[in-house]
């Protein structure tokens, strides 16, 4: 009986905490799609800058961890496909998987790493400092100002990561293409974009924005509603980042049944 | 309407009422039914020890606290119930220095205290660089504009933070413990400040503090709270003058921190306190 009411008030507090989460992001999205004709101009430059940060800033390490994946795809993929002497079938392999999978998935995890947990401790900051207080006193939505440039970053920087993270994977399984079985980089290549059909990469971007609005949503929340104290900001930070990586987990399960389904 | 035949402003008269107001955090109650006006250009000191209730009397006066019940009367209309539109059109008529000042790190002090302007008026930027200049010499750090808030000392954090809240000529100005964390000569200044603008434009002012010199330097009226309601309300000589158990042990202690003669440590003995011991306890 014990453990039902547990588990019952746990499902209670995670469809709460999802309902917040919608609530969020529904708020960011009135900021940033239907304001802006009400003469609440978006901070576009404010997004701008974030973009730079969540995106271009994250490029050097995101390259460096989708090639290196691509090459562990490809030595994986190998193990497998040469016992079958099919082992030309490495590049659709690699092309594949990065395309419909890992390419957005690991794109949000650094992601993640990168801008959820500072979304997090940024908002925590300033709540604990009393500066998103001073923000509502002075009659200024912290949500327009804060929240609604991050979202706009994030939707418009995950699909460009991810598009990235694939060209930089199927690099990393050409490495493994050309050193192991008998390609040339172009021939690799070619192979690679043959391999992919448009819905492989259209369902890796759908999956991106949904990630993308999944981080911002965790992060900010978290951060908004971190308590007193600096401990609190780096307890934010924590949470923003396991609970952020779960539910991009969640969501990634739900769009690749969804797309199972549907004959994507 | 029994309130207001027993407090003698009308909500019209005066620029801050408040009616039986309670405010509730979750199941617990922090204000119990608190009642009072602010006059126009009038100084109010909201004075009470830690947890009396005075920080969450000031947020909900700013409304970023939601009352569970009774009114706020600010420029005719009722906060408690008023739509977002509306608080926010209020809130353009306060300005509020925060305990820390909660300047924005990531601004310079010029922008922090163009951002109102910027966001709530279509004033052209040499404008904007006026009224900014103006309210950065009303509180002394003519200059500063492109230092960032992390360059400057506490006391200076906190005058960037008063031309902030200044930046769009508010009706009513609140300050959240301003002399807190600051140095004697440092808070003096910001003392000084208080009455600069009291003096100069006429404005209505409310403190919250436990300082008590700095209380009865900037006050008109004073107002104690103690476990969330109103244990006395006066001028600073009423207050100074009371006979209040709980007023005379507020202001005592904390002026008084020390026994200074065998007459004094006589007093303390056989001075009616009853509840001396558990204040001190609370407040550590």
């Amino acid at each position: 009986m014990e453990f039902v009411s547990q588990l019952g008030s746990t499902t209670l507090d995670g469809l709460s905490y999802l309902g917040s989460l919608a609530a969020l992001g529904a708020r960011a999205a009135y900021y940033t799609l239907v304001a802006p004709f009400r003469g609440k101009p978006l901070r576009l430059q404010r997004a701008v800058s974030q973009a730079m940060e969540t995106g271009v800033r994250a490029l050097p390490i995101l390259s460096l961890i989708t090639f290196f994946i691509g090459l562990i795809l490809a030595l994986q993929a190998a193990y497998e496909l040469r016992r079958f002497g099919a082992i030309s079938a490495v590049a659709t392999a690699v092309a594949v998987t990065m395309s419909r999978e890992l390419g957005p998935l690991v794109t949000a995890i650094v992601v993640i790493g990168r801008s959820g947990s500072a979304f997090a401790a940024e908002l925590g900051t300033m709540k604990v400092s009393e500066e998103i207080d001073a923000l509502e006193t002075m009659a200024i939505s912290p949500i327009r100002f804060l929240v609604a440039p991050k979202f706009l970053a994030m939707m418009a920087m995950l699909p460009c990561l991810t598009i990235w993270a694939n060209v930089m994977g199927i690099l990393g399984g050409s490495l493994f293409g050309v050193a192991q079985a008998d390609f040339t980089l172009v021939r690799y290549i070619q192979a690679s974009i043959d391999s992919l059909l448009l819905r492989d990469i259209t369902t890796g971007l759908v999956k991106s924005v949904m990630f993308g609005i999944t981080i911002t949503a965790v992060g900010c929340l978290e951060g908004l509603s971190t308590g007193a104290g600096a401990e609190q900001v780096g307890r934010s930070t924590t949470q923003a980042v396991v609970k952020s990586i779960f539910l991009v987990v969640v969501v990634d399960l739900f769009f690749t049944v969804l797309f199972f389904f549907a004959g994507n | 309407m029994t309130t207001e035949q027993i407090l003698p402003a009308s909500p019209i008269e005066s620029v801050l009422s408040l009616r039986n107001l309670r405010v509730s955090y979750g199941e617990r109650e922090i204000l119990h039914g608190i009642s009072f006006d602010v006059a126009r250009g009038e100084t109010l000191v909201i004075l009470g020890g830690s947890g009396s209730g005075k920080s969450t009397l000031l947020r909900t006066l700013v409304g970023l606290e939601q009352p569970s019940a009774g009114e706020i009367w600010i420029k005719g209309r009722n906060i408690a119930t008023t739509s977002a539109a509306e608080m926010d059109e209020i809130r353009k008529k306060i300005g509020m220095s925060f305990q820390g000042g909660a300047l924005f790190g990531s601004m310079t002090v010029g922008e922090n205290v163009a951002l109102p302007l910027r966001e709530h008026t279509h004033l052209a930027d040499s404008t904007i660089e006026v009224i900014l200049r103006l309210k950065l010499e009303q509180v002394g750090l003519e200059g500063f504009e492109y230092y960032t808030p992390s360059q400057l000392s506490g006391g200076m954090k906190k005058r960037a933070a008063v031309a902030r809240a200044l930046a769009m000529d508010p009706e009513i100005l609140f300050f959240d413990e301003p002399s807190a964390g600051l140095d004697p000569i440092i808070a003096a200044g910001i003392d000084e400040l208080i009455l600069e603008l009291k003096r100069a434009f006429h404005m209505t002012i409310i403190v919250v503090t436990h300082e008590l010199a700095s209380a009865f330097l900037i006050a008109d009226r004073m107002l104690l709270i103690d476990k969330g309601n109103i244990v006395a309300l006066g001028t600073t000589e009423e207050m100074r003058s009371s006979t209040q158990p709980r007023v005379r042990q507020f202001l005592d202690r904390i002026a008084e921190p020390e026994v200074s003669g065998e007459l004094d440590y006589l007093q303390m003995l056989t001075a009616d306190r009853p509840d001396a011991h558990n204040a001190r306890g609370k407040r550590g």
